[in-house]
């Protein structure tokens, strides 16, 4: 299946409803709990999904939900998740990863991380001022709920997928997705430390003093996370 | 992964000494680092010093280069942790305190599990790297191989697919 044939599977509005859903959970999404999510039929919701592992956009697997097992447990469930790789599509063809890995090979070798640093704090804060003055930022002062959102809001506008984690101290964003993946597991430091400067430059430009952003690494997760600046 | 570990050997050409306030950032984190690697997954064994808690006071190749020596189950646990861990801030400061390498400054080899390496096996290695680039006796995370041989694809390590805080739902 080309990249084409993949994305244009989610020309169907039903479609694309139900892989948003799946891709937007924590965990793998059965054909009842993705029918209900959308408002449609068990069966349509079961068409739909399989076609979206026809084309590559999700995978399934299935398992047993209830725990049980052996004669009378019932039918494993199948259960749908993000498929693993990326699609794209640019016309005129476009190859901006290749570009992106030669700069970043050789920057990797000049040792040019702080200069890489500078501009991705610059290019953030430009984003961030841009984001402000479109009206998604948060009053400086009105604490820190509301910069927080305005935050969120920006975020997922960049691919990021945020989601709040309340299981510590206080909440803190963090995002399932990296904008620059491929990118990020080639050299990592060198590209997670301008990520890092870049939402710096970001939340500065969006005026939320009362939020930092740090870096907390962890599989399977950005390598950074949000939270409540406690010198504020 | 039972019968082989990976086996991980690296060098950094100090730009000013261990006691120097411009490498007092680095010398700040190496008893936090070092603790987080211990109680990484995957973590077998790290070089120290005759009674020390690290490796930096051994020069085996001129007094501004250090070294670093680790054993790891697989190559996937010894990636997480020096690029999924904590372990990744701390290298923000790496210009600060370390020249850029003019050539290759990190081997990777299989060893019999349980073996412990020595500085000196340890710089044959990266010798040989150096000398031929990346094979089965001495590679890199970006030009793996397996324990066999065969030649790993030099993707990336972490899962294709990794579902954030993925739940199976009961």
């Amino acid at each position: 299946m080309t990249d084409i044939d993949a994305i244009a599977a989610l020309q169907d509005p039903v479609r694309r409803r139900l892989y948003d859903h799946v891709v937007a959970q924590d965990h793998e999404v059965s054909r009842n709990e993705a029918a209900e999510a959308v408002g449609i039929q068990r069966t349509l919701a079961a068409f739909h999904l399989d076609k979206l592992v026809e084309v590559g956009l999700l995978e399934a697997g299935s398992r047993r939900l209830t725990g049980r097992s052996g004669p009378g447990a019932g039918r494993p469930a199948k259960l749908y998740r993000r498929s693993a790789g990326e699609r794209g599509l640019s016309l005129p063809p476009r190859d901006y990863r290749t570009a992106a890995t030669l700069l970043a090979e050789a920057a990797e070798a000049a040792g040019l991380d702080r200069r890489l640093q500078e501009v991705a704090k610059a290019h953030g804060r430009a984003a961030g001022d841009a984001a402000a003055a479109a009206g998604t930022a948060a009053d400086p002062g009105t604490g820190g709920e509301a910069g927080l959102t305005a935050v969120t809001g920006v975020l997922a506008d960049r691919g990021y997928e945020p989601q709040r984690d309340e299981s510590g101290a206080g909440p803190v964003l963090r995002m399932r997705n990296c904008p620059f993946h491929a990118l990020s597991e080639e050299f990592p430091p060198l590209v997670c430390a301008m990520n890092l400067a870049l939402l710096e430059g970001l939340l500065a430009g969006l005026g939320v003093p009362e939020l930092v952003v740090r870096m907390d690494a962890r599989p399977g997760w950005c390598c950074t996370a949000i939270s409540k600046n406690n010198d504020c | 992964m039972t019968d082989h570990h990976l086996a991980q050997f690296n060098v950094g050409a100090l730009r000013s000494p261990l006691d120097d306030p411009r490498t007092a950032g680095f010398v700040a984190l190496l008893d936090s680092v070092n603790a987080l690697a211990d109680r990484a997954p995957g973590f077998v064994w790290r070089l120290t010093g005759d009674g020390e808690n690290d490796a930096t006071s051994l020069r085996p190749r001129g007094d501004t280069m250090i070294v670093n020596l680790s054993v790891w189950e697989s190559r996937e646990t010894l990636w997480e942790y020096v690029y999924r861990s904590g372990h990744l801030d701390a290298m923000r400061g790496r210009r600060d305190w370390f020249q850029p390498p003019a050539e290759p400054h990190l081997v990777l080899w299989w060893v019999p599990a349980g073996h412990r390496p020595t500085v000196e096996e340890s710089l044959e290695r990266l010798d040989l790297l150096r000398r031929e680039g990346p094979g089965p006796r001495a590679f890199t995370f970006r030009t793996a191989y397996a324990p066999d041989g065969t030649p790993g694809t030099g993707q990336s390590t972490s899962a294709a697919y990794r579902p954030a805080a993925a739940v199976v739902r009961k």
